[in-house]
């Protein structure tokens, strides 16, 4: 029994019953499967996350955040900026207790190079309707490869814990035709 | 055969001991008591820890969000801590004792540092809910950096962990005193080989826990500047997924022990099912991956290699399991005469007492909803849907929940009678509870994946964004998600009370057990013997075991459907490069 000890005293020797070899065997090859799907994912899928990365100090991340802003506003929304990008462009979003910011206008079908990073702490970068989720950390510049693939208003939610004001961090992202 | 305790021999040294009416095994009365000790407080932190789960619940409930946000967070901070660590590592302890000194047929080595580490567990417990309840610590249990606590939260977990240490290191000292005084004859059995596992890899997640804490706890009270987010998270997860490893290798142990107390059980083939034990500490310390693969600052081939715990060897172990464990029950049962058709084997199983049923509910939500879900989680790619939702927690209420609290629950009904001689107080009532619990633990799950998959963040006060400048509007099968959850959370509260309730009063007021009512106490079984069912034919080369492989069939299938199909969901997300 289990709660005992083996009877056969050189219960290594005993030969192990087919269905088990069987089922050993199909569970193994089912994870070499597993495994290589991840890596041909890389090589042949379109959703992957970048691992371009940068550290960056948060100031300095601001006032690229800013410049970048001031360059391409087109109007406001909630008192916050929206900003339309030229196609193909880096852009960025920074995060902090508790916003995205600024307000990004997208173009359907094109690729922009997203820069996220946050001010303060960990911030979670979940793009709503779409399931999109990235962690941000302080100090880290992510530089994300990301092409809209549908049009409309997206929303940006908090999903890592970030203090009392947590559940009210909404940011916003369009997308037009 | 008395109940009362006598002093003997046991080994080379005096110890007090009594003589289990059931097995003939010399019970030492120090293990003994130290099994209650730690139990009894494991139950008691699942009450409250459980108690804060249905409040989170509630609050997530859109139409009741019973608390304000500041209280929903702190609630949740302490809900984790009590249940995942409290709760399980109390329990864990008295599962380590009663794998070696009892079922070793031996005295527990140094039963005052086991007291010591006990103490230190309790007093590192309370500390840490009472510096959560005062409200400065609500961080979650995982504390990222820069989120600052209290120092006493850090300083509290520190002193819990150096206890489950001393406790960790009693055990393998049991070990040692039991081979050198010959208390067994050959290789220890393989519920005890699962708990020395178990230990090796709680000896490496508390280690790891130290190398986090200790530092954080300097940084919180300002000695220390600056900790890396990154690496604190990856740290800090070698101790928090590590531990689910030594979930894994415990509730394991446990669902090969009870079959072998209840049927006779027997491992197919020990040389496998110890192999896939070994699989858990070779191929698991990487484990922390999978908890930060959409993070910046660590490279795809380090994310993808170690995600899988190169090639997914330790899933691999738990996947042999599956099929070894239905297995042994299905040759015990055969043997024991049940040989009609595929399944009058399983049909005939003990569904009655709670001991089998919560066990087997548990070997299954864990198989079924927890290890997929794990895995489809935890693959590099899928992540990016379903980090941080919902989808988490509901994975591992699967797993720690379905899985780990109710096999726990399982062999509590066993303890009672054989360790602290009551019988189960409301046998009828205590059938029913398993299943209460199972479905209610089995509907958080599923309810919480939902949710995940239609995008809901976890650790959120409030999903309708109220107090928002901007706004967004979840699905509404969304919210229907977080309702069913609630419902759910109350049937898995009323059968998580109803546990705790059932084994306070048998411990309490349950009838005493002696050789006259011990086989009776210990639940209805599929044959009235005890120690003497050892089968000489469990191995699967006698038996054809039909049954086992249509569970195991279909398990697969299940597997792979659902993994294809997150791929294919994957496929029509925006391009990400
Ligand atoms: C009555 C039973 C229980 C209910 C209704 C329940 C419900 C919940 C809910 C709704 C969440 C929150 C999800 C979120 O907002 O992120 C949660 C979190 C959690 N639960 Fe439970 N739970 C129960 C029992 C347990 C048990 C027994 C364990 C462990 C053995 C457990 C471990 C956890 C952990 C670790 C978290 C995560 C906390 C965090 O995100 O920091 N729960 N639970
Ligand atoms: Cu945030």
């Amino acid at each position: 029994m289990a709660i005992t000890s083996p009877e056969n005293k050189l219960w290594w020797t005993e030969k192990v019953g087919r269905a088990e070899l069987v089922w050993i065997t199909i569970a193994f090859l089912w994870g070499v499967f597993m495994f290589a799907m991840m890596v041909w994912w890389h090589l042949e899928g379109n959703q992957n996350l970048s691992n371009e990365v940068y550290r960056v100090v948060p100031e300095t991340f601001e006032e690229k955040t800013v410049a970048f802003t001031e360059k391409y506003t087109v109007r406001e929304e909630a008192d916050i900026p929206v900003v339309k990008p030229d196609p193909g462009s880096d852009i960025y979003m920074l995060s902090r207790l508790w916003e995205w910011w600024p307000i990004l206008e997208l173009k359907k079908g094109q690729t922009y190079r997203l820069h996220l990073s946050s001010m303060d702490w960990q911030h979670g970068f979940s793009l709503q309707p779409v399931n999109i989720n990235i962690q941000v950390h302080p100090g880290l510049e992510h530089v994300v490869t990301l092409t809209p693939t549908q049009s409309g208003e997206f929303s940006v939610v908090c999903n890592e814990f970030c203090g009392v004001g947590h559940h009210t961090m909404v940011g916003r992202i369009h997308v037009i035709d | 055969m008395s109940v009362a305790a006598e002093t003997g021999i046991i080994g080379g040294i005096a110890a007090k001991f009594r003589t289990c009416p059931a097995t003939g095994l010399k019970i030492d009365i120090a293990a003994q008591n130290l099994i209650k000790a730690n139990a009894v407080v494991a139950i008691v932190f699942l009450a409250v820890g459980g108690l804060f789960g249905l409040l989170v619940a509630l609050t997530r409930w859109p139409a009741v969000k019973i608390l304000d946000p500041d209280l929903f967070y702190l609630v949740l901070t302490a809900h984790g801590l009590d249940v995942l660590l409290v709760w399980i590592i109390f329990f864990e302890m008295a599962v380590l004792y009663f794998a070696s000194a009892i079922i070793l047929n031996c005295r527990l080595a140094t039963p005052r540092i086991a007291w010591l580490a006990f103490i230190l567990m309790l007093v590192g417990a309370v500390l840490a809910n009472v510096t959560v309840l005062q409200g400065e610590s609500s961080v979650m249990f995982t504390s990222y950096v820069p989120l600052k606590a209290a120092p006493n939260f850090y300083l509290s977990l520190i002193v819990f962990a150096v206890g489950a240490l001393l406790g960790c290191f009693v055990f393998l000292g049991t070990l040692v005193i039991a081979k050198d005084e010959k208390t067994y004859e050959g290789s220890i059995p393989l519920v005890t080989f699962g708990a020395l596992v178990a230990c090796i890899i709680a000896i490496f997640t508390l280690a790891s826990g130290a190398v986090i804490l200790i530092p954080t706890w300097l940084w919180s009270l300002g000695y220390i500047a600056h900790i890396d987010t990154v690496m604190y998270k990856l740290v800090w997860w070698a101790m928090g997924h590590s531990s689910q490893q030594i979930n894994m290798a415990a509730q394991v142990a446990i669902w090969y022990a009870i079959p072998a107390i209840l049927m006779g059980a027997k491992p197919l083939s020990e040389k496998v099912s110890r192999m896939a034990f070994l699989m858990y500490i070779l191929f698991l310390q990487l484990a922390s991956a999978h908890h930060m693969l959409v993070e910046p600052g660590l490279s795809s081939e380090w994310k993808v290699f170690n995600t899988s715990y190169a090639i997914y060897l330790a899933v691999l172990g738990s996947m042999i399991h599956g099929f070894s464990i239905p297995g042994a029950m299905e040759a015990a049962q055969r043997a024991n005469g049940y040989t009609n058709g595929v399944f009058e084997w399983l049909r005939r199983a003990p569904w009655g007492n709670p001991a089998f049923a919560g066990m087997f509910l548990s070997l299954v939500l864990f198989g079924f909803l927890g290890g997929i879900s794990g895995v489809v989680l935890g693959t590099e790619q899928i992540n990016i849907m379903l980090h941080n939702t919902m989808y988490v927690p509901g994975h591992f209420h699967a797993t720690v929940v379905a899985g780990t609290s109710l096999a726990f629950m399982a062999l509590t009904y066993l303890v009672v009678p054989l360790i602290f001689q009551r019988e189960i107080i409301w046998p009828r009532l205590a059938k029913w509870q398993p299943y209460l619990f199972g479905m209610g633990a089995a509907g958080i799950s599923l309810f919480m994946m939902g949710a995940g998959t239609l995008g809901v963040a976890r650790r959120h006060a409030d999903i309708s964004f109220s107090d928002a400048t901007l706004s967004f509007d979840y699905p509404p099968a969304a919210f229907l998600m977080l309702g069913l959850n609630g419902m759910a959370g109350i049937l898995a509260a009323i059968g998580g009370g109803l546990f705790v309730v059932i084994i306070v009063f048998s411990v309490l007021f349950g009838k005493k057990v002696d050789a006259s009512n011990i086989v009776e106490a210990l639940g209805p079984m599929p044959q009235k013997r005890v120690s003497d069912a050892v089968h000489k034919h469990g191995d699967s080369g006698t038996f054809h075991l039909p049954g086992t492989y249509i569970l195991v069939a279909t398990f697969f299938s299940a597997f792979v459907l659902y993994y294809f199909v997150n791929w294919k969901y994957l496929s029509e997300l925006w391009q990400l490069g």
